[in-house]
């Protein structure tokens, strides 16, 4: 079954004077299990792409469906929830709170679900182990290195289990050696069965997924 | 707990800039720490004053002639007003009209000084019974004997004089038998009051009494009184002994309205009443000029927390990424907001305990003013209430703000 079915979907940008489209019609299935990545030049839409996949940005037109639910029904406090729950974020800047520690940084989508305070912890310490990180639990988030900043940012994505974790640019900050270890969590957790779609313009990481895209001047090129 | 965690992540920035959250809390602090101050020393002054009044006595009620006055226009019409004289205390005087009558003295009012063998002192010069003195306001003779209604009526030249006058005067020498000079007049002195100090408004030390129709005989004083003091024998008959006078003196004057009446009837209950008043009137107006620095406080807080918002668009969109409801971000917003707000509250509320503490102790040891020190728990009650108010109205507009923000332009900002 398809986690994921994009139907003609494309985005105009009318902030300017002159509406900017960045996506002309996109029709992409992703399949459960997946290890796609995205590919594509700096402005081409692969951004904007990833954004409405993760139910941050809502299409100009077409229809997403997502779990073969359409998401234009959804409710803002709906979207929030699937957001929240089954889907992790991990972002080219990270976007870590600085002066809060790791375990205290991976706890923060647990503010915003139902979860009870005192399976906080647990959580959070699996989620930590997962990527390595467990003996700097309690270091702060702005003592830490790039590599470990990015770490962490997947420990946050994955403490509450999602299906899907989208990454955009995920070791674009990084050096290639952190890059590369990096890109070894993402694979090991496509083999426990998450799907993984990751936006890269780098061709050596793209080749570690099973299936790249294209996108150039808002369309799709297999 | 989940209320702490929320708390943690977001108090951060706050925290992180500590000097500008400070400022921003001191027009807050300011506010408050002045509204705690007012009220504590308006709560003083109150007692002290209801402390002054209680000397009269509960048993005592002064006509005064004019009606009662509701404003300063009315005071003079009091002055000038002759409608207390000879004719009205017989009146009151009479058996059975005045309910529990135990005395009813006039008072006129004399300027001038006293002099003894080139000694002279400006005294207060009242012409009062002196018994009836000493027995309203529960006094002693340091010395002598005093003077009452025999000798009013035989308009005897006698004196009993205040403890500092005495001292002025006489020094250590006794002064009981002596002839002073009242504006130049020759009186004997026949007793000399123990010290007292001030008792409701004037100073009973500064006192020279003689019988009022001597003071009118002799010292040009004004045929008609300035007051006509009655006591009766128990508190509760104060109201009954009020009602009987005014029946008495409207009958005496042909009034048919009270709103006519030449005269008023004061109690201490009622004066006491007047006075907190007054001062409460008074102090609730200070506190309303005050709050509008709270107005200017809570402007500066929303100033800051827009600062804020716009300084954490990125956190705002992440918030959202990770699954943040806009009432989430309000709410976190709101709460910074009342936070900041209540500990300007709190400590303005300290800053304003400790200025009130430091200026009672100034006002009793530095000015000699037996004051208490009122602990405003209302003040403070409401202070706590008002603080997080101000930050709920200021505080909403830039939680509003950051709760709208869209989460793609939050995580673009750079």
């Amino acid at each position: 079954m398809n986690l994921i079915e994009l139907k003609d979907i494309t985005k105009v940008y009318s902030e300017g004077k002159i509406p900017t489209p960045a996506l002309k019609g996109i029709s992409l299935k992703i399949e459960k299990g997946e290890f796609l990545a995205i590919m594509g030049p700096s402005g081409s839409g692969k951004s904007t792409l990833l954004h409405i996949l993760g139910m941050l940005d809502t299409p100009s037109s077409g229809s997403y469906f997502y779990k073969g639910k359409e998401v234009s029904r959804l409710n803002p406090n709906e979207l929030a929830k699937i957001r929240n729950q089954e889907i992790g974020f991990v972002f080219q800047a990270f976007y870590l709170l600085p002066r809060l520690t790791v375990l205290e940084n991976v706890k923060l989508p647990l503010l915003y679900s139902k979860v009870p305070y005192h399976k906080w912890d647990g959580l959070a310490q699996n989620a930590i182990s997962k990527v390595g990180l467990a003996h700097r639990k309690n270091y702060l988030a702005v003592h830490l290195s790039g590599g470990e900043k990015q770490r962490t940012a997947i420990a946050r994505a994955l403490v509450q289990d999602p299906d899907l974790i989208l990454a955009d640019e995920p070791t674009g900050n990084l050096d290639s050696i952190s890059g590369k270890k990096i890109m070894e969590i993402f694979q090991r957790l496509n083999q426990e069965g998450k799907t993984i779609v990751l936006v890269t313009h780098e061709r050596e990481i793209a080749k570690l997924a099973h299936r790249v895209i294209f996108i150039k001047d808002g369309k799709l090129k297999e | 707990m989940k209320v702490y965690y929320l708390l943690k992540t977001s108090l951060l920035s706050l925290a992180a800039h500590k000097f500008r959250s400070f400022l921003t809390i001191l027009g807050i602090l300011i506010g408050i720490s002045s509204i705690v101050l007012i009220s504590a020393l308006g709560k003083g002054a109150q007692e002290l004053i209801v402390q002054e009044l209680s000397g009269l006595g509960a048993e005592t009620l002064i006509v005064r002639p004019g009606k009662e006055p509701k404003g300063p226009s009315d005071f003079a019409q009091v002055l000038f007003s002759n409608s207390l004289k000879e004719r009205e205390l017989k009146a009151i005087r009479r058996e059975g009209a005045v309910t529990g009558l135990v005395l009813a003295e006039p008072e006129v009012i004399v300027t001038g000084s006293v002099a003894y063998k080139g000694e002279t002192f400006r005294p207060l010069i009242v012409g009062f019974s002196a018994e009836a003195m000493i027995d309203i306001l529960k006094m002693k003779l340091s010395e002598g004997k005093p003077f009452g209604e025999k000798e009013a009526k035989e308009r005897k030249r006698v004196a009993v004089i205040g403890w500092r006058v005495k001292k002025e005067l006489f020094g250590n020498l006794s002064a009981v038998g002596k002839v002073i000079k009242i504006n130049g007049k020759n009186f004997k002195v026949v007793g000399v009051l123990e010290p007292r100090g001030r008792v409701i408004f004037f100073d009973v030390d500064d006192l020279v009494l003689v019988p009022y129709t001597s003071a009118q005989a002799y010292l040009g004083a004004t045929k008609h009184f300035q007051s006509i003091i009655v006591k009766v024998s128990s508190p509760n008959l104060v109201n009954e002994a009020k009602e009987d006078i005014e029946k008495i003196l409207r009958n005496l004057h042909n009034i048919k309205d009270p709103e006519e009446d030449d005269f008023h009837v004061r109690t201490q209950k009622g004066l006491v009443q007047q006075v907190e008043n007054i001062i409460s009137y008074f102090t609730v107006f200070l506190v309303l000029v005050v709050a509008i620095s709270l107005v200017v406080g809570g402007i500066g807080v929303m100033n800051i927390m827009l600062v804020s918002v716009t300084e954490r668009t990125k956190e705002i969109g992440l918030r959202k990424a990770l699954g943040a409801k806009q009432s989430d971000i309000l709410k976190q917003f709101l709460l910074e907001a009342v936070i900041l707000t209540t500990l300007g509250g709190i400590l303005g509320i300290i800053t304003g305990l400790v200025l009130a503490l430091l200026g009672s102790w100034l006002l009793s040891k530095v000015l000699g003013i037996v004051w208490t020190f009122v602990f405003p728990l209302k003040a403070m009650l409401l202070s706590v209430i008002i603080s997080s108010l101000v930050g709920i109205v200021f505080g909403i507009y830039p939680a509003i703000q950051a709760s709208q923000k869209d989460p793609i332009e939050a995580l673009r900002h750079e």
